[in-house]
């Protein structure tokens, strides 16, 4: 018990005193998730959007194929992506294995599949008879999509935040694909691991404070972002301007 | 103003419509009235160019609306639809109704202008800046006609405005359709499943059955002159009889029901089949040994109340005189005259007052 409150005591201290290395690690790990995750929701929001929008032979499935993905484990993203990435792996000459942009690479292909699902049902849990409204309006198809991409957007914010969460928390990809490597892609789920498996419990549990706080401040951040934009949206069709 | 021809409808292995053939007029209010699940919201849709038909042709205005998507977006921006369940859209009252202005790309001084009438003539103008998803279910259906009306459309489509509202609300959306057409000329198909609605509010009413058209007419042929048994039942003819002609001279015929004999106005000849059509409230009702006036009333049936049912401010009174007769008496009329279960009447009814239509079996 008192190991635990010693190490309690000591992380704050680690955090206060702003330890380089405890920051070094924090920032690298914000780069590459928030980088993961603003490709994804550039790649996810689209590709929810065309999924949901048209209707194909297959459509279901490869619903249900997206869904299944959510759950895939990141180790096993993690192994796919060595191999490609590996010297004699198909795309191992752009040098990408142990770096940071191959662990961005990573996050971004572990989280598209939760994004876009999440997408797909943000936009059909839209009342259908909102897509009539705005079609009997006179709306073109381009603007049908962008108002009902409004009308869910705090459900496809929602996708992006659970995204980035499931990227700042993996650990599978950035231990196999940035391989640990201290000053350069030591991210705070590996330092975790790393630092608890050799007993230095101070810095695991001042990363692990670090990480809560870091997820703690994106969702409090979205959160004003999305009071923003529906304030932004109210001015913009005639609303409230107080 | 809109030609519908041979139009059908055909959807998850299903037939929803078929063989529609229908023209609304310019500036008319045209119901189509029908039971729920008959194709009424399916012919909006069509004619508000929602949904492709399976066959058939929608004419607008001259134009054929299949010809291309550009075309079908054009005639769509020249009506606007109401639809039975209201969508608001997550921003205030005034955005929502502000959405077929901007989606045609009109000047924002022009769209607050614009806004702020349509909703002055719902009025709904100190409700502008609330979020439109507060609003009760008649302030929403408001907000939509509202927002039908904002863009001044040619034709406006109601499907079911007052399905879902109470009778203070109903009288309210009912008023503000004739003010909308008294002001802007505006030709409005409307649909509804309450016959009473449809008589309120139409020039001309179109019947739908089982999807498809069955009768086309002024108020008094619809409810008076229906061309079937199901369009009767549904406009609220209680009694149908079946009988036989047995004598007509220049129309003015006798057909014997069971053991009682109509005299009825029909050219049909004798030995037809027929079915004679007679409303509620054409039979009235006297005490066996009260008088009926005897040179307008030419049928007289004595026969035995077998049943009254409360119907708002009337009663419903169903006489048994070896068929059945339905009259809807006032409840003070009820009270006068004792009229009770069991009790001996005269039922009266003008030969004028029964349709006559040769039985089809």
């Amino acid at each position: 018990m008192s190991e635990i409150v010693s190490g309690f005591l000591q992380a704050i201290n680690l955090i206060v005193s702003l330890n380089p290395e405890v920051m070094q690690i924090a920032a690298l790990s914000l780069f590459v998730s928030l980088a993961a995750t603003i490709i994804a929701a550039v790649i996810s929001i689209p590709l929810g959007g065309l999924i949901h929008f048209h209707e194909f032979r297959g459509k279901r499935i490869l619903i249900i194929l997206i869904q299944t993905l959510y759950s895939v484990p990141t180790v096993v993203v993690g192994l796919v992506l060595y191999l490609f990435l590996s010297r004699d792996g198909p795309i191992g000459i752009f040098g990408l294995l142990f770096t940071p942009e191959g662990m961005i690479l990573g996050q971004t292909l572990l989280i598209i599949p939760i994004m876009t699902g999440l997408v797909i049902a943000a936009l059909g849990g839209v009342d259908r008879n909102i897509s009539d409204t705005l079609i009997s309006l006179g709306a073109t198809g381009f603007q049908t999509i962008v108002q009902i991409v409004r009308e869910a957007r705090l459900a496809i914010l929602s996708a992006v935040v659970l995204g980035f969460g499931r990227a700042i928390s993996e650990v599978g990809v950035a231990m196999m694909i940035g391989g640990n490597i201290r000053g350069a892609t030591r991210v705070l789920t590996t330092a975790i691991a790393l630092q608890t498996g050799i007993g230095d419990f101070p810095l695991s549990i001042a990363l692990g404070i670090i990480l809560l706080g870091i997820a703690l401040i994106v969702v409090i951040i979205l959160n004003l972002i999305t009071s923003g934009l529906s304030f932004e949206s109210q001015v913009a069709l005639g609303g409230p301007r107080t | 103003m809109i030609r519908i021809a041979d139009l059908s409808r055909r959807a998850g292995g299903k037939t929803i419509l078929e063989s529609i053939d229908l023209e609304i007029h310019r500036g008319e209010i045209f119901t189509i009235i029908g039971p729920s699940g008959s194709g009424k919201t399916t012919l909006l849709r069509l004619i508000d160019l929602l949904d492709m038909p399976t066959t058939g042709t929608i004419i607008f205005d001259g134009t054929d609306t299949a010809a291309s998507n550009t075309v079908r977006l054009s005639i769509r921006r020249r009506m606007a639809m109401v639809f039975q369940k209201p969508a608001v859209l997550n921003t205030t009252v005034a955005g929502n109704v502000a959405f077929g202005l901007k989606f045609r790309g009109r000047e924002k001084s022009e769209i607050d202008a614009r806004v702020h009438e349509a909703l002055d003539i719902v009025g709904l103008l100190h409700l502008a800046d609330r979020k439109a998803i507060t609003l009760s279910g008649g302030e929403m259906q408001r907000v939509a006609i509202a927002r039908a009306l904002v863009t001044r459309p040619e034709v406006l489509l109601l499907d079911e405005p007052t399905a879902n509202l109470d009778p203070v609300n109903t009288e309210l959306i009912e008023n503000l359709i004739k003010h909308i057409h008294q002001r802007f000329h505006t030709t409005i198909v409307l649909s509804t499943h309450d016959m009473v609605q449809g008589q309120r509010l139409a020039d001309r009413i179109g019947v739908i059955m089982d999807g498809r058209i069955v009768q086309v007419g002024s108020l008094h042929d619809i409810f008076y002159r229906p061309q079937g048994k199901d369009i009767a039942r549904f406009v609220g003819i209680d009694t149908i009889l079946k009988g036989v002609v047995e004598s007509n001279e220049e129309g003015h015929a006798r057909v014997s029901v069971g053991n009682a004999v109509f005299e009825v106005l029909t050219p049909c000849r004798p030995g037809t089949q027929v079915s004679l059509f007679i409303r509620p409230e054409e039979v009235t009702i006297a005490p066996k040994d009260g008088e009926l006036p005897k040179t307008s009333v030419r049928n007289q049936l004595t026969g035995t109340i077998t049943k009254m049912v409360p119907f708002g401010p009337f009663v419903r009174t169903t006489i048994d005189f070896g068929s059945s007769l339905t009259a809807l008496v006032t409840r003070r009329s009820a009270d006068e005259l004792s009229l009770a279960v069991g009790m001996t009447v005269i039922a009266g009814v003008k030969a004028t007052a029964i349709h006559v239509i040769p039985d089809s079996g």
